[in-house]
């Protein structure tokens, strides 16, 4: 009977199957279409924090990168979390 | 003027050959002159959903390496005279023909027939690059499910590699009461993900394996849905414009009987 109940009335905060799915293929596709493998992130990520800490202290092991849809563009995200801007030598 | 299509989807177990049937047959009711080619080498099964596994006396390697002309051994249909097997081998493997020999044996064949229709194995290796050489058209077959999607995704990336430009999509085997309720990836969704050309969705539809059990493809079964959709998906090839089916909506009792668990 409960079943029956929640199937009435539904748990509406619960995403459906067939949206998850959607976002999952979604996310996948992007690198896929990119052929982007995990090794050439880290390279890039390790690149780019080569180039930021020539001007900032930047919290390596905090740093996310990653790419994302937004709406018909992909971009690229990166998550930089910085300790402190050097202090300007001039 | 013939028409050279490869009938291709990446993921095994889709529905390429039961498509690649079905299509052939429609073309051939139609009173076209229709060459199937297999190109799943070591795994025939085209044959079986023909009901013309009894008949195979040569196969494609037997006329890529040149022990016989295709004539010798194509398979005519019983019922629909108009169409023709040529079958894989059963014995050799995937590399036994290679793409410059299957567009050659297209060449060859072009001036007998309206349409060539390549049913093309799983996977993107040697079979698939072999298999879609020769086409000027692709149909992706999918299902409404996250790794075919991918999987068609993938391939659709390949046939783009390959200059294949003219690429359509079949969504194979859809459960409308799924999707409607969300359970399920709806058309729209695969559509906007994959960005190509739809001409059909088949249902699923409990009369494909049963006409398959027989032989005879679904196409040929008048009561059924899929059958249906395999005609309409015919018409479009042919450049007619159908209109897409739009499944009826249930009704209050079975909704209210799916409810209580009695459907």
């Amino acid at each position: 009977m409960f079943d029956v109940l929640m199937k009435i009335f539904g748990n509406k905060n619960e995403k459906k199957s067939g949206q998850v799915a959607k976002e999952r293929l979604q996310v996948v596709l992007i690198h896929d279409r990119a052929s982007v493998s995990p090794e050439i992130m880290e390279q890039l990520k390790n690149d780019i924090i080569a180039v930021i800490s020539k001007y900032m202290d930047v919290n390596k092991s905090g740093m996310e990168i990653s790419l994302a849809n937004d709406d018909d563009s992909v971009a690229l995200v990166a998550n930089i979390p910085v300790h402190s801007l050097h202090h300007s030598r001039r | 003027m013939c028409e050279i299509i490869v009938i291709t989807s990446g993921k095994g177990g889709v529905g390429k050959t039961t498509t690649t049937a079905n299509i052939g047959v429609g073309l051939a009711m139609r009173g076209n002159r229709v060459a199937l080619i297999d190109t799943d080498t070591g795994l025939r099964n085209l044959d079986l959903l023909l009901g013309l596994e009894n008949r195979i006396m040569y196969d494609l390697v037997d006329v890529t390496s040149g022990r016989v002309h295709y004539k010798k051994a194509l398979v005519r249909h019983k019922k629909f005279d108009s169409l023709y097997l040529l079958p894989t081998s059963q014995i050799r493997d995937k590399s036994a023909v290679n793409p410059e020999q299957l567009v050659q044996l297209c060449n060859e064949m072009k001036s007998d027939f309206e349409f060539i229709i390549i049913d093309c194995p799983a996977g993107i290796e040697q079979g698939f690059k072999t298999a879609i050489a020769a086409a000027d058209e692709a149909i992706v077959v999918t299902m409404p499910e996250i790794s075919a999607v991918r999987d068609a995704d993938k391939i659709i990336g390949e046939l783009g590699r390959a200059d294949k430009e003219n690429i359509k999509l079949i969504v194979n085997r859809m459960r409308y009461t799924m999707s409607e309720k969300g359970d399920m990836l709806a058309i729209d969704d695969i559509n906007e993900i994959l960005s190509i050309e739809c001409i059909g969705i088949v249902p699923d539809d409990e009369f494909v394996i049963t006409s398959t059990n027989k032989g005879e493809p679904a196409i040929t079964v008048k009561e059924s849905v899929a059958g249906q959709a395999y005609k309409n998906i015919v018409g479009r090839i042919c450049g007619e414009s159908i209109p897409f089916f739009k499944p009826p909506k249930e009704g209050f009792f079975t909704r209210l009987k799916r409810l209580f668990g009695m459907l």
